[in-house]
């Protein structure tokens, strides 16, 4: 049982929460995430090019590269993360350039070394699987793939093949943060993808209530918020550790009652 | 010939590589609607009636053939200050005369045709000068399909006259205030809506990039130029010239000239990047000062920091301010087969005057590029060689750029 699997089997759905690297205060914001109940950290890279974000993380990238965001900076701060947590699974999340562009071994070694226990690519379909995938596997770092609804039962058994860690299934055809799938179409996918996998699955993209949050905890292995965090931070600047916590600690409680 | 195994014509792979090159990086959501247009435009390929179509549309809508023509008056001028017996002959393909006023309606007539083949009933495109959105907008009015074209806010403001013939012709334009506001921002926001849509739309990329098929398709729709041409000079000459030049920003019309004459081993071949300020300023020669790395669906070189952040490009010509480059040219620099060279704003300041007087053509500022090189590789090349310069576009639109650069008040 790996940090990232254990995380999922625990007695309620996972929390998974996201939130840009080197926006605001990232060290103090992660132990928020942490304080408020975070079962599972993404941590983003910023990158110049978001083409899958939204308006808000697409403005945190923004905040992060020209607060000067270096990729080494990223990692000093999941390894001094790692230190103050040693039992939260932490996830990388970027774009294929950023992660690449040292090659992907270097990459996977750099992983290793901060304690990363998951990396999620957003533009390496399986098709790209040789940029980034053997390294991660070969280095033991879950390669976390996205499913989404344009991915048919025909596609799915290669999208599945060579995930680990859990399944991340993208519930609207869109960019992060803007509107949130039905729940009956959520339900659907997830049944579909439960069928076809034991990883465990986690919904994200529009995720913004403890309402929403709990809805997709009674079906799914997990729930990932990004985008509200995001802008937490946005309007709170680097006092935004306060405000975060009350936040993950009222998805937490909604997600923990929704399967009593 | 086409078929040899030691063809430069067989590329990419099944796929989508060129060599390392190319690829499909695109988000899980985009993936299973780029393997659909794969997929219908092999059908495509293979059905007489969507080539009859298009040939038909190619010829009485676009006007082509374009025509050859030998710059008579171009040659002598620059023979003035060529050493004794240098001073090639100069021959333009003249693709600024389609309709529209450049090379990009050849491909958005091609890319409408699979849109409408594929029953998607809306369409989106990015724009850097304007050419491909008014060429967008153009298929769009003419078959009657709603069209968004997402175009840099820096853009929109430096290419007034595209903007409103975009408008003209009933496409909504949407100014894109992400990132440096240029082209590669334009083309960001036009992946965000199309992963947003994939379900209707159609997203008609303008250039020799982006994630497989779209770079071998472009190159495809565009290689009418080159197929013309290599025609039209044995028709004219009974020889094949010695030197193609063409400027790159994505590199469409480059590929469109040079992809028929790959296997030509005797015709030499110069690709000319954004050269800016300087190589060693802002510039858009993602060739000359980039590496290879990934961005909007494909692994090219790119304009890049150590960390693999994109850089500003910067060119006074807005088609070929882009920090990348089609995948092939990466391929062909990295083979050899194709030479590369930049050229500054200032000199392709000087070519646009020079084809103005000497030739009474007014060039787009994105052509004013190969003609500056055209200019320097004339004076070291022998009178009886001949040079083909791609002409992709008029510089109707580029005449206030120019007259602000020129320091003329209009």
């Amino acid at each position: 049982m790996t940090r990232l699997s254990s995380a999922f089997t625990k007695a309620h759905p996972a929390l998974v929460t996201f939130i840009t690297a080197g926006d605001g205060d990232t060290a103090a914001n992660l132990d928020a995430l942490v304080a408020g109940g975070a079962d599972v950290i993404e941590l983003g890279m910023p990158f110049t090019d978001p083409m899958a974000d939204g308006p808000a993380i697409q403005k945190a990238n923004i905040r992060s590269l020209e607060a000067g965001t270096t990729t080494a900076d990223i990692f000093a701060i999941a390894t001094a993360f790692r230190a103050r947590h040693p039992q939260v699974p932490l996830v990388l999340m970027g774009y294929a350039n950023p992660m690449t562009i040292r090659g992907s071994e270097w990459f996977a070694a750099e992983c290793v070394k901060a304690g990363v226990d998951g990396v999620i690519c957003v533009d390496i379909p399986p098709e790209e699987d040789a940029e980034l995938g053997p390294a991660l596997r070969n280095a033991g770092v879950d390669l976390i793939r996205l499913a989404t609804p344009t991915t048919d039962a025909a596609r799915l058994p290669a999208v599945l093949d060579g995930s680990s860690g859990f399944l991340y299934y993208v519930s609207v055809a869109g960019i992060t943060g803007l509107q949130q799938a039905a729940q009956a179409s959520i339900e659907d996918a997830v049944a579909r993808l439960k069928a076809a996998t034991d990883i465990p699955v986690a919904v994200g993209f529009g995720v913004r209530t403890p309402e929403q949050a709990a809805a997709i905890a009674k079906v799914a292995d997990g729930v990932v918020v990004g985008s509200a965090i995001v802008e937490i931070i946005a309007q709170h600047g680097r006092d935004a550790a306060g405000p975060v916590r009350d936040y993950v600690a009222s998805l937490k409680t909604a997600i923990t009652e929704a399967r009593s | 010939m086409n078929a040899t195994i030691n063809s430069f014509m067989n590329q990419p792979d099944e796929r989508g590589h060129f060599g390392q090159f190319g690829g499909r990086y695109v988000a899980e959501t985009l993936m299973p609607l780029i393997l659909d247009l794969e997929r219908e435009y092999r059908a495509a390929q293979a059905d007489p009636e969507f080539h009859a179509q298009l040939d038909d549309l190619l010829k009485h809508y676009v006007g082509r053939p374009s025509p050859l023509y030998y710059a008579e008056r171009l040659t002598e001028e620059l023979r003035k200050d060529a050493p004794a017996g240098k001073g090639a002959q100069i021959w333009f393909k003249r693709d600024e005369l389609n309709h529209t006023g450049a090379h990009k309606i050849n491909n958005c007539i091609g890319q409408i045709l699979l849109a409408i083949r594929m029953g998607k009933t809306r369409i989106i495109a990015e724009t850097g000068a304007g050419q491909h959105g008014v060429a967008t907008a153009t298929v769009c009015a003419r078959f009657g399909l709603p069209c968004v074209i997402y175009m840099g806010a820096k853009d929109v403001e430096r290419q007034q006259p595209n903007v409103f013939r975009m408008k003209l012709l009933g496409a909504e334009v949407i100014p894109v205030t992400s990132g440096a506001n240029t082209l590669k921002d334009a083309m960001n926001e036009a992946l965000r809506d199309w992963v947003a849509n994939v379900h209707d739309t159609f997203y008609i990329i303008g250039t020799a990039a982006g994630p497989h098929p779209y770079p071998e398709l472009v190159r495809d729709f565009q290689s009418v130029i080159g197929k013309e041409a290599r025609a039209q000079m044995l028709s004219r000459i009974n020889r094949l010239p010695d030197l193609l030049v063409a400027a790159i920003g994505g590199g469409s019309n480059a590929i469109g000239l040079f992809h028929p004459f790959l296997d030509d081993s005797d015709v030499a071949m110069l690709g000319i990047e954004a050269a800016g300020h300087g190589l060693d300023k802002e510039h858009a020669a993602s060739l000359a000062g980039g590496r290879p790395g990934i961005l909007h669906g494909n692994k090219t070189y790119l304009l890049q920091d150590e960390d693999g952040q994109i850089a500003e490009a910067h060119s006074i010509s807005a088609g070929l301010d882009y920090p990348g480059i089609g995948p092939e040219h990466s391929w062909l620099k990295e083979i050899g087969r194709v030479r590369y060279d930049s050229v500054t704003d200032t000199e392709a300041l000087e070519g646009f005057q020079l084809l103005c007087r000497t030739e009474g053509i007014i060039p787009a500022l994105e052509p004013s590029h190969a003609i500056a090189a055209v200019a320097r590789e004339a004076a070291k090349m022998d009178r009886d060689q001949i040079i083909l310069a791609n002409l992709c576009g008029r510089g109707d639109k580029d005449i206030f750029t120019v007259a602000e650069a020129l320091g003329e008040k209009m």
